[in-house]
């Protein structure tokens, strides 16, 4: 691809983002909000374990293309939302779409395969494979991964030289390619961070959803992965997070989920969200004597 | 004391029948657990699906040898989906648990008085394998001798002047086989691990939700990987039955997995040649030990109210369970393995 050209991707794709924003202006900020054109449209999900109920979530609508900050004091259960939504949990019941699909009966790896590809809370690194096995492992569709092909080196060597290359690029992008031949076990805590986002990628997803990724990261890096997160909105892609820091969250957010108690409290973007009563309330404990009373 | 005749021994046994059914048996582990961290307690009980599929064929069913074969295959993979679809879905430990439980079934049934009219109850089953050695090449009138080697009414003599090796011409025509049989499955296996087929198996091991999320069908590999580890457990049952000319019920103990865990230990997990080179070890050490002490007591080196001979047999397991713990201490990874990839579960 000449430099132009990128040029002129990137410019697309702002344009995209612009709309993207523009469209959510007029989105109310209200909770369980139709978008207008939303990539996840969830109903009526509810888990819960035993007598908690963790998720409980009437509607959530994340509009394509944006990214949306989920936020909500400890045990609020946005994890095991993302664990719902990616397949990695069942719900007591609910449904929702994924890109125009139902997507409740999919499994975790037919999420993933979909192009909804997430990360854990807890970094989950292939410790005793190397940086560059890490990311070759996440590469879609590799015909050597079929036990009869695996045998048969001449019918995927092609396919995986192609996978290093694009592997190695993103390792790039992401300061890791000098580490490519080490342990994944070897990194840092934040190292490993970068990794699994970069890993992520290899999948080309329609739709990332990352759950803390600047937990534990120095601010350093945090700067560098904000950067890294814009970036795949401005590639078209669409990204729901979770985080707690409020600086963070109105340097990139164009969209902002509260959750409380298993459900969503409110959503608006980020300026609405900060001076919101309920956000306050939710963190401090609905009883606290605050001025919003 | 005659060192002469214990490393002859100790050597002739690194390299014999025996060692290679705990190799290969050791090998179908290495997939299961080495690469893909599946915990098969029953590895013994693959074993017997070789041994009774091909005994029973071939003598209660009256059908040929190469029959028998397929039985024994068929009935690995059956017990692998048997054994894998309820619980590799689940947590590790659900395997371990249910392959240590059908491997006891197994021998209980194989055992069991109501079958025995079949399977000859804890007698076992004998009578199957003269199909095998009327293909083998080496005859028992065989009378030939090359330089340092020899061969007599079909016992050939390796002599090498510090150590010999004597193998029968039945010993020879299994050990063609066997030892075949690994360079096949080692070659595949080479392949297949160095493929991005085995860099998922090693993910799974690795964290299997994390490779989930990666969108690959982590029970299918499981699976894969569990059946293939069957089929090369069923093909030691083979050289198991056809090496002793019958098969017994309780030979298929749990203890006969523990041992094809420490080879595999030994030797290195994950690690290709790690199984042949650890049951190499094991038998070499076993032999070893056992004769040096026999001889010890024979040449009265040993006072006699110290140890009998019959007591050489426990003192030898105890002193290879001790040397095992020793090798856990201070070399976790097995002779074979990579010491840099053990660091990193330390942190
Ligand atoms: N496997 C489980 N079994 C029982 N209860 C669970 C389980 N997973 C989560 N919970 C409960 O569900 C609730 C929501 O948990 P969840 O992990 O989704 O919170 P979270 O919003 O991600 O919190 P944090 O910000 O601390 O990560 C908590 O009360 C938690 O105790
Ligand atoms: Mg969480």
């Amino acid at each position: 691809m000449s430099d132009s050209e990128t040029e002129r991707e990137e410019a697309v794709f702002r344009e995209a983002h612009q709309a993207a924003l523009e469209a959510l202006a007029d989105v109310a900020p209200e909770p369980g909000v139709a978008k207008p054109d939303p990539i996840l449209s969830a109903t009526g999900v509810r888990r819960a374990f035993g007598g908690l109920v963790a998720v409980d979530v009437e509607h959530l609508e994340v509009q394509r293309g944006t990214i949306t900050a989920l936020i909500g004091p400890n045990g609020a259960g946005k994890t095991t939302l993302f664990n719902l939504l990616t397949g990695f949990d069942r719900p007591s019941r609910g449904t929702w779409e994924f890109d125009g699909r139902s997507a409740k009966r999919l499994r975790s790896y037919q999420m993933a395969q979909a192009g909804m590809v997430r990360t854990f809370q807890l970094t989950k690194a292939l410790t005793r494979m190397t940086v560059l096995d890490n990311m070759l492992i996440a590469a879609p569709d590799q015909l050597g991964e079929r036990l009869w092909a695996g045998l048969i080196h001449g019918m995927w060597r092609g396919q995986e030289v192609g996978n290093r290359a694009k592997a190695l690029r993103l390792l790039e992008r992401f300061n890791l390619a000098d580490k490519c031949h080490d342990y994944a076990g070897e990194l840092s805590g934040g190292q490993r961070k970068l990794l699994e986002m970069a890993r992520a990628l290899m999948l080309e997803p329609k739709m990332v959803m990352l759950d803390e990724p600047m937990a534990g990261v120095n601010p350093a890096l945090k700067q560098s992965l904000l950067e890294h997160i814009k970036e795949l909105r401005e590639e078209g892609m669409t990204v729901l997070f979770v985080e707690h820091d409020m600086d963070m969250i109105h340097e990139i957010a164009d969209w902002v989920v509260v959750m409380a108690a298993g459900q969503v409290i409110t959503e608006g973007t980020p300026d609405q969200i900060s001076s919101d009563p309920r956000v306050i309330d939710a963190y401090l404990g609905a009883h606290h004597d605050g001025a919003a009373h | 004391m005659d060192w002469h005749f214990v490393f002859s021994q100790a050597l002739t046994q690194a390299i014999g029948p025996t060692m290679l059914i705990y190799a290969i048996a050791a090998i179908g582990l290495n997939v299961q657990f080495g690469y893909t961290g599946l915990l098969n307690f029953g590895q013994a009980a693959f074993a017997a699906m070789g041994a009774y599929g091909l005994a029973l064929t071939v003598v209660a069913a009256g059908l040929p040898f190469w029959w028998g074969i397929a039985v024994g295959l068929l009935a690995a993979v059956a017990m692998a989906l048997l054994l894998g679809i309820p619980t590799l879905r689940l947590r590790a430990d659900y395997l371990a648990i249910v392959t240590i439980a059908a491997a006891e079934i197994v021998r209980r049934l194989a055992r069991s008085t109501v079958w025995s009219e079949h399977t000859g109850g804890s007698d076992g089953i004998r009578g199957f394998s003269e199909p095998f050695f009327a293909m083998s090449p080496y005859s028992d009138d065989a009378n030939w001798s090359f330089a340092f080697v020899s061969m007599e009414n079909g016992r050939l003599t390796v002599d090498l002047g510090i150590v010999d090796f004597q193998y029968s011409d039945r010993d020879l025509w299994i050990m063609t086989v066997g030892w075949a049989l690994i360079a096949v499955f080692l070659v595949v296996l080479g392949l297949l691990v160095h493929s991005p087929w085995g860099r998922v198996l090693k993910g799974i091991r690795e964290d299997e939700e994390a490779v989930r999320s990666l969108g690959k069908n982590v029970f299918a590999y499981k699976m894969q990987a569990l059946v293939i580890g069957g089929l090369i457990g069923a093909t030691a049952g083979f050289v198991f039955a056809l090496s002793r000319a019958n098969v017994q019920p309780d030979t298929f103990s749990t203890d006969f997995t523990f041992y094809f865990y420490v080879v595999l230990i030994l030797g290195g997990a994950a690690r290709l040649f790690g199984p042949v080179l650890g049951a190499a070890l094991f038998w070499f050490l076993y032999n070893l030990l056992s004769q040096t002490l026999n001889q010890a007591i024979r040449a009265e080196l040993i006072p006699a109210g110290a140890l009998s001979s019959i007591q050489v047999g426990p003192l030898v397991f105890f002193l290879l369970g001790l040397g095992m713990v020793l090798l856990l201490i201070y070399r976790p990874q097995g002779i074979l393995g990579n010491r840099r990839e053990l660091m990193l579960d330390v942190r």
